[in-house]
């Protein structure tokens, strides 16, 4: 065991900065942004907990609507005298800025931890690079950089003490992810060193200077040119003072704690003549590689700034050996255009000062060369550091040079050896661990576990990192552990040949992944499958049984879904697969680890869960019997090889750059290959295929009565109808189905065919909870039903083919009014990412149906961008005409904004189209332009004829030579109408973008916008936003959210000008269809605002529907349309939709976890909350029943 | 001259034969008090379903304890709630609360639905402190190969397995659907039982015609249901010497002193209760004190059982169905002669 005085804890970044946060602050003011959003977590559900900080006060937590907000709270909250700190990333940051020179600006003593996250450029990318701290290197924050868990946990304290006796406040970051996620075993600070720390004399100061009536000051003044240069030259000393008070703290923190660091730390050979300087996790892995390197002779070192701004250059240069020659300074950001990055530039800098004041401490002037790694958390590897080092060898080394990458565009890159050194440079005695899982199997979680027992009863340190894919639903998970005697300093990913225990958690990941490539030799292989001992040998692909044979690696199987079925676990498989690695991965002895698996689960459940304690017990026995090891036989025979991803595949872009990112080798695709402006084609989710549902749904097609219902609701756009003249059907799979088309709208011949894609589906079955029709004898049988898929996948495939081919209705013969005829057009958005049972994307993909075709999409960071438009593909499709819905994502909080500038520029462009054609109308023919200027565009045939008169416009055009007729070629698409869609979610809607909206809203522009409403933060992890109803917990809320939901609607229609509605669509599907009709057909601004049930609302998704209805019913979501063209004929604009409530609040709010926990945590709070909420549904009710009521030809007399 | 209305109920001794039986009533705090107030003189707490237990358990397992969702922003969705109370915890509070505040015996009611589960939370509530506990022991057992021998034999070793590991008294609360009723409560007594209820009232299931769902149904009981519990009241008492409590239906002092006759020493309340209040123990308790007055009985333990099958001036009232009645009537008095 560990040193017994010494409490060490196995927890991520993120918590190890929170809790010293907690402990030294009085005032938190948060907002959700990845990957910062846990440290505002944690302190949010300690405050909760009634933890108080070291002064004996339990620390006040805001949420505010957005960093902005949370910058200006804590600047008031500064000035007010209190102790406060914020948490951020990212743009995050950059809203902050303003606020914070104005704090830096009155020496206002705080710490901003920051886990730094790449800004949004050409496109928005959530993983680590330096370009948002950069972005605050003038705000006057002193910056302070951590690299690894430890230090990020030690960091946190330091610098609050720092700018509590310095007045300078702090911006204290670390890697996102990289730092903020990873597990490691680290050692706790202890309350005394935290109070030693804190120096009351400084806080009792700091409170002195707080704006009071009792001792009135005015701060914050408007200055003019005669003396705000030089009230801006005041601040010097606190500066120049600052590095000084930096290495007390860090002087006393060492004192306390026996951890010791300076402002520069180097580390390396004493006579070193290559250096690398470099801030960050990377520096870890620098100096694990200079260890290896000085341990073979290399005279190699790395410098380590802990203080950037201000920056110190002379004891910078003082930190590094006298005998140094050549500096490469890595900067883990880019600012385009500039001779090179700030850390370079800072370093050549002092360099160049030491050598003008003549006090350079080298030998000679040292070579300083500059590059780029790193960026969005890209690996950095001890090879990529050897390729540093090597270029400093060169008697002209590059400069400045990129290294990660191959850019075979500007050729700044330099190439790398990953074979050069062993990736693991910590001694032979790490252990490290690959688990290949799936999101929702239990794997992350029980990694997790298990890192907390090797890290806790064991002396071995321990490290977990994480890496998802981009997908909610279906996501893989490979999880990164690694175990050792030593530090472990190793901050990537494990590499080729490395890993001693690789765990496979779902059979199907063998035929995607070439998982040991990243086995070591002699390592133990454990595969999850359900086939006998016998049979498994053949169901490898050849290159991983050549990889098995050729590494003498030991196999091992368990069905570890028939045991945990067996263990009444259902498809949870952690802790099975948690005890097989503990079985035979040699990390602990068998038995040891068993008790501790044991011992954890009794821990995290005791007498609450006993009988989850019991099945977990079981498992566990379970799981022993059931391992097997397989005898391996001598020849490599599978039949095989790994699934290639591209194959077949046309289009040279998605098949060398789309499918290689889904295969799993994005790393590899060069510069030139990628578009310079984040600009990628449609249609690209449909080539994933990825596979991972165990049901699909089969239609009934002589019961089927044709509704639409099943694929209105598919939330992947998987289950779809099409209507075609039967003669169309020729050489049909033999199980295609299709039957004449039911209703008096479309002719006799016409066929319809409801089908599947059955490697797109997920699973979720709400298309058979949705179906209507159930079979007269047998009510459980509808006419869609869930059936295993794989006696079905291959005729249903060979269907799914034939059904695409078909010919798609003429959107000008649809109904689109009905259920049944809006379902027959196409979907132009499907198979996206979104949780499987999805409450937004129905609402999306009928947008795509009914205006997919001439439709642009603002959309909102959030859940929706991320299944929208993250890497490697996009369900956003076209049609065959090659049309379809535009889509781009600007920002978090300027979607309306950004979508009304869409607006304004297609107004403009149909303006100036407008213009020309007036004046080319004799050379046209006035006639035509006047159809062209005047032509309805309100129907589906409008909108052809008008498509075809631009197309003979076009060719008319071709003919003509002269400057209008080329402007008019470049704005004619303008003619056809563009409908305008900002979308987003409530986070968006209610809080960060709600003053762009409420601006957009009062615009009386021609834009349509959907809030999807799942009243939380849902892509950040569920966080309390204003549309969280009153007595939800959601993160930020703890203990239950004490306020009521803002009614966005309400606020909407005082406006009087505004479309507004809500909608749910499986509680009144005709409704929200009906609804987008005539929101889109609104000429000015219409606002939708639609109830989709998340997966943070703690119900699972299959209930979808009936959450929607107790919704509905329960007067949570009352539905109605306020209309203002109804105002004008003298009719009431507002209908309401939906009954008065019908049963009891208190029905609905029990059936989710979101509200039920809190009768486990706050009961008495809950049944408070509850009673006034029931209240408020009711009175809400009402209310809109009055406006409802109102007599509108009186009301305008 | 008043009435001693005392009664013996699982060997503890109560002031009056009136029990509320578990309803929301009982586990309202304030309720509880005014029942206490009111007369009642001992009171059964809502039931512990373990199937609700466990429930709580998976959902807040799924939900909260496991969250895993895999992907890179999110890793859970719900805060992890580091201090939960379980619907256990709120329910052993509840004792200890009520156990504090009332005088009156209070029992505990649970549902249990695999053996370990049955003894561990016995075990619990006893620790919490009640005075005694209720079974609700019932199951659908509609599987074909369920043959009531095997159901049987496994409620008796449910029965001796808590008795086994409590102290305090077990009664159980019964359904009518048994074969051989006499021969099963009979050896609930011989396995150790300290009493059984007559009978329990389910929810049961109804079909929506508009939606062909089968939805659970549960109504208030009516006076008429006392019948059969009497019947069998009567049937039991000169069989067994544990307690019987009589349940379902019992809404005035009629219905009260009708089971008393036939053998209950306690009568349960609940849907009387829940319609008219807890103040309606004081018009029970008066109108009983008052009829036995009218009649002269000087004690509830007088009364007890004076109707029973043993005691009942026609006892073959209780064994037969209403048709026989008629042919009786043809029979001669025992006393004539041909």
């Amino acid at each position: 065991m560990s040193d017994s005085s010494v409490r060490y804890v196995t927890i991520d970044g993120n918590e190890a900065v929170a809790y010293i946060a907690h402990k030294t602050n009085e005032v938190i003011a948060i907002y959700p942004i990845t990957p910062a959003s846990p440290m505002g977590e944690h302190a949010d559900a300690w405050s909760a907990q009634g933890r108080p900080n070291i002064f004996g006060s339990v620390p006040q937590i805001i949420e505010m609507q957005s960093e902005a907000g949370a910058a200006g709270a804590i600047h008031g909250a500064l000035q007010a005298g209190t102790l406060a700190t914020t948490f951020t990333a990212s743009q995050g940051l950059l809203l902050m800025l303003p606020n914070m020179y104005k704090i830096a600006g009155e020496l206002s003593p705080t710490v901003f931890h920051i886990a730094a996250r790449s800004v949004a450029a050409q496109a928005l990318s959530i993983f680590a690079d330096h370009s948002d701290v950069m972005s605050a290197r003038g705000t006057g924050f002193a910056m302070v950089a951590s690299n690894s868990v430890q230090e990020a946990h030690d960091m946190a304290l330091i610098t609050q003490s720092a700018t509590l006796r310095s007045r300078v406040p702090v911006l204290h970051f670390f890697d996102g992810f990289r730092t903020s996620h990873e597990v490691a075993k680290i050692r706790l600070v202890e309350d005394a060193t935290i109070r030693a720390l804190i120096d009351t004399d400084a806080v009792q100061e700091h409170r002195a200077r707080a704006l009071s009536p009792d001792h009135p000051v005015i701060r914050g003044t408007s200055q003019n040119p005669d003396v705000f240069f030089q009230a801006r030259e005041t601040v010097n000393p606190f500066y120049d003072a600052f590095p000084n008070i930096l290495q007390q703290a860090m002087d006393q923190f060492a004192q306390c704690s026996g951890r010791q660091y300076s402002l520069f730390d180097y580390e390396g050979a004493a006579d070193a003549e290559r250096v690398i300087i470099v801030m960050g996790s990377a520096a870890e892995t620098v100096a694990e590689t200079v260890s290896v390197l000085q341990a073979q002779g290399e005279k190699v070192g790395v410098l380590k700034p802990r203080l950037y701004r201000p920056f110190v250059g002379q004891a910078l240069l003082a930190a590094l050996p006298a005998s140094t020659r050549a500096i490469a300074v890595l900067d883990r950001t880019k600012e385009p255009g500039a001779e090179g990055e700030p850390l370079y530039k800072d370093v050549a800098a002092a360099v160049l000062e030491a050598v003008c004041r003549g006090d350079l401490p080298f030998t000679g002037v040292p070579k300083v060369v500059g590059g780029r790694f790193g960026l969005s958390s890209k690996e950095f590897t001890p090879g990529m550091v050897c390729s540093v080092f090597d270029n400093l060898k060169q008697s002209r080394p590059q400069h400045p040079f990129t290294v990660g990458i191959h850019d075979d565009v500007s050729g700044l890159s330099l190439p790398w050896d990953d074979t050069a050194l062993p990736a693991s440079t910590d001694g032979q005695d790490t252990i490290e661990c690959l688990f290949y899982g799936l999101g929702s199997d239990g794997t992350v979680s029980a990694n997790k576990n298990s890192i907390k027992i090797i890290g806790e009863c064991t002396d071995l340190n321990a490290q977990g990192y994480f890496v998802y894919d981009s997908k909610k639903s279906g996501a893989v998970t490979v999880s990164h552990l690694r175990f050792g005697k030593h530090p472990i300093r190793s901050s990537y990913l494990i590499g080729d040949n490395r890993a001693q225990f690789v765990g496979c958690h779902q059979t199907v990941f063998l035929e995607k992944y070439d998982m040991l490539k990243k086995a070591a030799p002699n390592a133990v292989f454990v595969l999850n499958t359900p086939l006998a001992q016998d049979q498994v040998w053949a169901s490898l692909p050849r290159s991983a049984q050549q990889h098995i044979l050729n590494k003498n690696i030991r196999l091992y199987i368990i069905d570890a879904y028939a045991v945990a079925q067996q263990s009444g676990m259902g498809r949870r498989i952690n802790t099975v697969m948690q005890t097989v690695f503990f079985a035979i991965s040699g990390v602990l002895p068998k038995d040891e680890a068993i008790t501790q698996i044991k011992a954890s689960v009794e821990k995290t459940y005791g007498r609450k869960g006993r009988h989850i304690t019991r099945r977990n017990f079981e498992a566990i026995d379970n799981t022993l019997a059931a391992l097997v090891q397989v005898p391996l036989p001598g020849a490599v025979n599978s039949t095989f090889e790994i699934q290639e991803v591209g194959a077949g595949i046309a289009d040279d872009f998605v098949r060398q750059v789309t499918a290689e990112i889904i295969a799993g080798r994005g790393d590899l695709i060069p510069v030139s290959q990628l578009p310079a402006d984040g600009t990628y084609p449609l249609s690209t989710a449909r080539i994933e295929k990825r596979n991972i549902s165990l049901e699909i749904p089969v239609w009934d097609e002589t019961l089927c009565t044709h509704c639409g219902k099943c694929a209105f609701v598919c939330p992947h756009s998987v289950i779809r109808s099409k209507a075609f003249p039967a003669a169309a059907v020729v050489d049909a799979p033999a199980t295609f189905k299709h039957v004449q088309i039911k209703g008096k709208d479309y002719p006799q011949g016409t066929h319809i065919s409801y089908q599947v894609a059955p490697e797109d589906c997920t699973g979720c079955s709400l298309c058979v909870d949705i179906c209507p029709i159930r079979d007269k004898s047998n009510a459980s049988h509808k006419a869609v039903n869930m059936a295993p898929i794989e006696p079905l996948k291959q005729q249903e495939k060979l269907n799914w083919e034939y059904f695409l081919r078909l010919p798609d209705i003429d959107r000008r013969e649809v109904k689109a009014n009905t259920m049944k005829g809006s379902m027959l057009l196409e979907p132009l958005f499907e198979f996206s990412g979104a949780c499987a049972g999805c409450g937004e994307t129905p609402y999306i993909k009928l947008a795509s149906q009914l205006f997919g075709d001439r439709m642009v999409v603002a959309n909102a960071t959030g859940c929706s961008s991320i299944y929208g438009g993250n890497l490697p593909t996009t369900p956003w499709a076209k049609n065959a005409d090659g049309r379809g819905p535009a889509w781009s994502n600007s920002l978090f909080e300027d979607n309306a904004e950004f979508g009304l500038g869409i607006r304004a520029a297609y107004d403009q462009q149909r303006i100036i189209a407008e213009d020309s054609l007036r004046r080319l109308a004799d050379q046209l023919s006035p006639g035509f332009v006047d159809t062209l200027l005047n032509a309805p565009e309100a129907s589906e045939a409008d909108l052809y004829e008008q498509r075809q008169r631009v197309a003979q416009l076009r060719d008319r055009l071709a003919e003509l030579d002269s400057p209008d007729a080329r402007q008019l070629e470049s704005v004619l698409e303008a003619l056809v109408r563009k409908s305008i869609w900002i979308i987003g979610g409530d986070g968006w809607a209610y809080d960060i973008g709600y003053g762009g909206l409420d601006h957009v809203l009062a615009s009386g522009r021609d834009v349509n916008i959907l809030v999807l409403d799942t009243e939380v933060y849902s892509n950040t992890g569920g966080q309390t936003s204003k549309a969280t109803p009153r007595g939800a917990v959601a993160k930020f809320s703890a203990s239950g959210k004490p306020t009521a939901k803002k009614d966005l609607a309400r606020i909407a229609m005082t406006y009087e000008s505004v479309y507004v509605a809500h909608v749910a669509y499986g509680a009144k599907d005709v409704h929200t269809l009906h609804t987008f009709l005539e929101a889109e057909a609104y000429p000015g601004p219409s606002l939708i605002i639609a109830y989709a049930p998340c997966i943070a609302h703690g119900v699972d998704m299959s209930h979808n529907h009936r959450q929607q209805n107790l919704a509905v019913d329960s007067g949570h979501w009352p539905l109605f349309r306020f209309d203002p063209r109804r105002a004008a004929q003298g009719i009431n604009p507002l209908k309401l939709d939906s009954k008065p409530p019908s049963i009891d609040y208190g029905e609905f709010v029990k059936s989710e976890t979101r509200f039920n926990m809190l009768w486990n945590t706050h009961p008495e709070r809950a049944e408070a909350l509850l009673n006034q909420a029931r209240a408020e549904v009711m009175e809400r009710y009402e209310r809109y029943q009055q406006l409802a009521a109102l007599d509108w030809d009186e009301e305008l007399q | 001259m008043m009435v001693d209305l005392t009664t013996t109920y699982l060997g503890l001794t109560l002031k009056n034969p009136l029990v509320p039986s578990s309803s929301p009533l009982t586990g309202h705090f304030d309720d509880a008090r005014r029942l206490e107030d009111a007369g009642a003189a001992a009171l059964i707490l809502p039931s512990l379903f373990e199937e609700e237990l466990i429930h709580e358990q998976e959902s807040l397992d799924r939900f909260v304890v496991m969250q895993d969702i895999g992907h890179h922003e999110a890793d859970s969705f719900l805060p992890n709630a580091h201090h939960f109370e379980s619907r256990l915890d709120q329910t052993l509070e509840q004792i200890r609360r009520y156990k504090a505040a009332l005088s009156i015996p209070v029992v505990a009611s649970l549902n249990g639905i695999t053996d370990s589960g049955w003894v561990d939370h016995a075990k619990d509530l006893e620790e919490a402190g009640c005075d005694a506990i209720e079974l609700n022991l019932y199951g659908m057992n509609a599987e074909p190969g369920a043959r009531s021998e095997i159901i049987e034999q496994r409620y008796l070793h449910i029965v001796q397995r808590l008795v086994e590991a409590v102290q305090v008294p077990c009664t159980v609360k019964l359904s009518n659907q048994f074969t051989g009723l006499m021969h099963f409560v009979t050896a609930l007594e011989v396995n150790g039982a300290a009493g059984v209820s007559l009978f329990n009232r389910f929810y049961q299931p109804d079909i929506d015609l508009e939606s062909l769902q089968v939805k659970p149904q549960l109504s208030l009981s009516s006076c008429q249901e006392t019948l059969l519990r009497i019947r069998w009241l009567a049937l039991l008492r000169p069989q067994v010497t544990f307690t019987l409590a009589a349940t379902g239906g019992f809404h005035g002092f009629q219905d009260a002193l009708k089971a008393l006759l036939a053998g209950a020493d306690v009568v349960h309340l609940c849907s009387v209760l829940l319609k008219g209040g807890p103040e309606v123990i004081q018009d029970v308790l008066r109108g009983m004190s008052q009829w036995m007055e009218d009649r002269e009985y000087q004690s509830v333990q007088q009364l007890k059982g004076s109707l029973s099958h043993q005691n009942a001036v026609n006892p073959v009232g209780y064994e037969r169905e209403n048709y026989m009645d008629v042919l009786d009537s043809y029979q001669r008095s025992p006393g004539v002669r041909v």
